[in-house]
């Protein structure tokens, strides 16, 4: 394909460039169209014709319904015409006007004739058109066409089928997987290209089978694959079956084993997806790593820059788990950074600034400083991100980090790249003691409304705080409403923190009361009134910083609706009284719209509303009165599959001493009433609980759930958990179900069984946030601090751990700490709640991960009783 | 188009491969993936794909960039631009291999003279093209031999050598 390159043709004369489709118009091509419609056609004219509606279409133009329609109903016209040529021209025009289906009628017989032409191309092609706008019910007609077009000798009808296929299986897939002989045949073709479409399509059929899977790929690793394409894709095939079984497979390990060889398959295709498999297998030791990693490096000295950013790409992932391993490429990746593709360089730079050493770092600062405002914000992203790592593994180089840092916020950027520089800062801030006032002065420089919260919990603890101050003023003057109030709140803070600062805030805010804007002057007011307005060197009370600038410790949303639901009257508004816990309703809610019967929903939402509607509920049945203060009342537990005969919940109600099953019962067979339903419960597997009540249900009529409770004993504050077994006992009647008449009065006594509830240690656990978790931790003191060391084995990633030890213990995450950023190594997971007896528990957790994926973690409870602490650590080593 | 991400994990899939003139504009674009909807979205796509790499020598060797997700791979031949986008997480070489035969096949069926006016002469041949290499984002055949040969056999009058073929006659 040598391609005589005579002369750059960029910068040729526009005038003299000659187009076709010069003033090309579509009314006159519609008209132009109405040749489709001679007796005698012209195949060369009716060609260009369609070749200028194509045009029209390609360039953006559309058409009206009405105007597609005649094009389409004179289109199919144009089948009388045996020219191979303008055939494929009209199979063309018709995919591309996707017509309607009482439009595909028209078209089907002329297409189901060429599917069976003797011409290969008619046939290729018409099931191509056909499949594309066919319907199911058209489908079961031409099924057996297409069974045997999988099959056909000639390998494009024979892909053309396989493809189409691909495709139905989204829209059909009951009837596509009907054709897995046919396909299975065409696995085993002598064609490249339908082997490669037949495998795409049978694992497609077969993917939930995990042993179908397993079996078919390791079929082909012993056969022969014939297209780089169909290889890359076993290799794809290989890796999600060596991850589904688990990285403990010790020994024999075949599909590794074949993995390894496709490194030395001659197409580079094959051997870039092979690496690129090993390299993201999880667990993979380093060992396994180094072929893969020598055929990478080799691409990096490639002439090909499709080639070398292929290969420097995956590194620079690999860099991030294992470092050590692509160190051997270091030399390679130096002399990338001069890459003529900024992209290659871009990747090249951030690579080895993941693996380089410390007296690397200020020799490729200077070098990305060079070229970072050629790249795009993507890749500066990129970079800002594997600088802010950097900094933090090598603290001491935290000057010319930051200074890059804070050069790069001057210039250009949009507001995503300019996040990612503000964050790192802060965060390089917060870790990096010696940082601080460097990192604050840089911020200053670049003040928005988001850094504000962090300079004013951090400013007023630096050596010298009244150098902020300025920045922030100016920003009182300078800017909208928004961030003059958030300025002005910063101000206080100033003033409440450090006294001696005290006079020149009140100056400050005294000139905000005269601000335009009502939120700026009420904030100023209500400042300068908590801080005691008399201007002087005071302390400020403990009350007002704690009313100021103390985490509210219930959770805004409860706070409106208690606010909502105050009347006025003597009795002031209670903050007390407003619940502590966060709901999670959207998340019941959502469950409850997806439920099938329609009754359910009402009753469902309704009490899952809060321990408010549980608590009126609970007091009103006296044998319950006596139990005390609701702790908690769990979300509702499926005890039922969907769709059964009686769909059954439940809630556990946590009381000090007893726990309260309420069973949520629905009836959804419209012959029977229910009468007299309790719930049996074995509660042999749950020691310390004794059954001490329970309340039946008189009558279940169809479609109106109902509840039944049963109350147990436990000892008092103790969270004692268990498994308890649960049957439905009930008297079915049978009634007609158009006048809910009961038909026979002796009922029959039924029982049903239900799924077991377990009481776990996270019900005695009240999901409370805190605003500040720094403050609550400070503040709540380390006189019960038990810290302790956890391995928690093997896991797939951090995210995993975090979320199972977050439900084991039914803890609130705070500050949005659950959210693991993928790829980490380590994370740090802050929660807090209230245990039984009304405890304050906070618990910071900090995962790491080691190279065999073995997550070890530090577990530190600061709680307000000792007992509580140590039951923290039994429940999470328990768990 | 709408079911593109359901198969994304196995298959290699192409988004969208586009020929544009050195000026930016379309001679033939073809989207497989519904991420742009509008004629607008794909208009705004377009633009910025060629202004990222409007600059680049992708005249001997495709170049390749990344942004938005996406990998583009691209190679400019006289004044035509010929660009395929993949997934981010689509193994280059394999949407290289796609590229490369686009640029194959428009070779041979242009009888090695590459421009835009004579690909805009031959429209209908570019569109087959097209329609031979991807059908809904699965790759059909990255050979250009194949691909070429494939469209050829369906000219006007297969009789005819291919230069004569080719020649549309437009009024």
């Amino acid at each position: 394909m040598a391609q005589p390159l005579i002369k750059k043709d960029d910068d040729r004369d526009d005038e003299s460039e000659y187009s076709p489709f010069l003033g090309i118009e579509k009314g006159a091509v519609l008209q132009e169209a109405r040749v489709f419609n001679d007796p005698q056609l012209d195949p060369r004219r009716c060609s260009q014709v369609i070749t200028k509606l194509l045009y029209l279409l390609n360039q953006g133009e559309s058409f009206t319904k009405v105007e597609a329609t005649e094009v389409f109903f004179s289109v199919t016209k144009l089948f009388q015409s045996k020219d191979n040529g303008l055939r494929r021209m009209v199979y063309l025009m018709i995919k591309e006007l996707s017509p309607s289906a009482d439009e595909v009628i028209i078209v089907t017989s002329s297409l189901m004739k060429d599917m069976n032409s003797k011409t290969d191309m008619y046939r290729a092609n018409a099931i191509r058109v056909l499949c594309r706008i066919t319907d199911g019910t058209l489908l079961t007609q031409i099924e057996r066409y297409l069974k045997q077009a999988i099959v056909d000798k000639n390998p494009v009808v024979a892909s053309a089928a396989l493809v189409s296929g691909i495709h139905l299986l989204q829209t059909n897939p009951e009837i596509v997987k009907r054709w897995s002989n046919e396909v299975q045949e065409a696995v085993q073709s002598r064609a490249a290209l339908v082997q490669f479409h037949a495998l795409a399509l049978l694992h497609q059929i077969r993917q939930n089978d995990r042993l179908a899977v397993s079996k078919l790929v390791s079929n082909l690793t012993r056969g022969t694959v014939r297209s780089p394409l169909a290889q890359c894709l076993l290799i794809r095939f290989i890796s999600q079956v060596i991850q589904e079984s688990g990285s403990t497979q010790t020994g024999d390990r075949p599909f590794y084993d074949y993995l390894e060889a496709c490194l030395r398959h001659k197409a580079e295709m094959v051997i870039f997806e092979a690496a690129r498999a090993i390299t993201e297998l999880s667990g993979v030791t380093s060992r396994e790593l180094t072929p893969a990693i020598t055929v990478l490096q080799l691409f990096l000295s490639s002439s090909k820059p499709v080639l070398r950013f292929a290969a420097v790409r995956t590194l620079n992932k690999v860099a991030m788990m294992h470092p050590m391993a692509v160190t051997n490429c270091n030399i390679d990746m130096e002399s990338l950074i001069s890459d003529q593709n900024r992209s290659i360089a871009t990747l090249a730079i951030t690579t080895l600034l993941k693996t380089g050493n410390e007296s690397s770092v200020d020799r490729l600062m200077k070098q990305i400083t060079n070229f970072m405002s050629d790249i795009a914000d993507e890749f500066k992203i990129v970079v800002v991100d594997a600088i802010r790592s950097l900094c933090l593994k090598f603290p001491l180089k935290y000057r010319s980090l930051m200074n890059f840092l804070s050069n790069i916020l001057r210039e250009e950027g949009g507001f995503d790249y300019k996040k990612a520089i503000v964050d790192s800062i802060v965060i390089l801030i917060r870790d990096i003691p010696d940082a601080k006032e460097s990192g604050l002065l840089h911020l200053c420089e670049f003040i928005e409304d988001c850094e504000f919260t962090y300079l004013s919990t951090q400013g007023p603890k630096t050596a010298d705080p009244s150098k902020y101050i300025r920045y922030i003023y100016n920003r009182v003057i300078l800017e909208n409403a928004t961030v003059r109030a958030s300025a002005v709140s910063t101000l206080a803070k100033f003033g409440a923190m450090v006294d001696s600062l005290k006079p020149r805030i009140f100056i400050l805010l005294r000139r905000c009361l005269f601000d335009s804007d009502d939120e700026v002057r009420d904030r100023a007011t209500l400042y300068l009134n908590t801080l005691g307005g008399d201007g002087g060197v005071v302390e400020t009370d403990e009350d007002a910083k704690e009313f100021l600038f103390g985490s509210l410790d219930v959770p805004l949303s409860n706070l409106e609706t208690s606010l909502k639901n105050y009347e006025p009257s003597e009795e002031p508004f209670d903050i007390n009284s407003v619940p502590k816990e966060v709901k999670s309703q959207p998340l019941a809610e959502k469950k409850a719209t997806n439920k099938k019967h329609p009754g359910l929903d009402t009753p469902l939402a309704a009490a899952s509303t809060g321990v408010d509607a549980y608590e009126k509920l609970l007091s009103s049945i006296s044998e319950f009165s006596s139990f005390g203060k609701l702790f908690k009342s769990s979300a509702p537990v499926e005890l039922t599959e969907a769709e059964t005969e009686y769909a059954v919940n439940v809630v556990k109600h946590v009381y000090d001493g007893h726990v309260v099953f309420q069973y949520n019962c629905t009836n959804t067979i419209p012959e029977q009433l229910l009468e007299d339903v309790t719930v049996t419960v074995d509660a042999s597997e749950a020691e310390e609980f004794a059954e001490i009540a329970s309340k039946p249900l008189r009558s279940l009529p169809y479609d109106t759930p109902g509840h039944t409770f049963v109350a147990f004993q436990k000892p008092e504050g103790v969270p004692a958990v268990g498994k308890f077994s649960n049957n439905l006992r009930f008297i079915v009647k049978e009634v007609d179900p158009s006048t809910g008449e009961v038909i026979e009065e002796d009922g029959m006594e039924e029982d049903y069984q239900l799924e077991d509830v377990d009481v776990v240690a996270a019900d005695y656990m009240l999901k409370v946030g805190v605003s500040n978790f720094r403050n609550a931790w400070d503040s709540i003191g380390d006189d019960f601090e038990k810290v302790d060391e956890y391995g928690l084995g093997p896991r797939e990633n951090l995210t995993e751990a975090v979320n199972a030890v977050i439900s084991l213990l039914g803890m609130q995450p705070c500050e949005g700490t659950d959210v693991v950023p993928s790829n980490s190594r380590s994370h740090t997971c802050l929660l807090s709640g209230v245990f039984i007896g009304n405890v304050k528990v906070l618990v910071r957790l900090q995962f790491g991960l080691d190279s065999n994926r073995e997550v070890a973690m530090k577990l530190a409870v600061r709680s307000e009783d000792d007992a509580v602490s140590d039951t923290i650590h039994e429940i999470v080593a328990s768990g | 188009m709408a079911s593109f991400s359901v198969y994304r994990d196995s298959c290699p899939l192409v988004k969208n491969i586009l020929l544009l003139d050195s000026e930016g504009k379309r001679v033939a674009v073809k989207y497989y993936s519904d991420e742009w909807s509008t004629n607008a979205a794909k208009l705004a796509y377009e633009k910025s794909v060629f202004t990222k790499t409007q600059k680049t020598n992708a005249r001997t060797e495709a170049e390749i960039t990344m942004f938005d997700n996406n990998i583009v791979i691209y190679k400019f031949i006289q004044d035509l631009h010929f660009f395929v986008t993949g997934g981010d997480d689509e193994n280059e070489l394999i949407l290289d291999a796609v590229l490369q035969g686009f640029f194959d096949a428009v070779t041979l069926l242009l009888r090695n003279k590459v421009d835009k006016s004579e690909a805009l002469e031959n429209l209908d041949l570019i569109l087959l093209c097209l329609d031979e290499i991807v059908d809904r984002g699965m790759i059909l055949e990255t050979d250009g031999n194949v691909i070429a040969n494939k469209v050829a056999t369906s000219s006007v009058d297969p009789a005819a050598p291919l230069s004569e073929q080719v020649i549309l006659n437009f009024e």
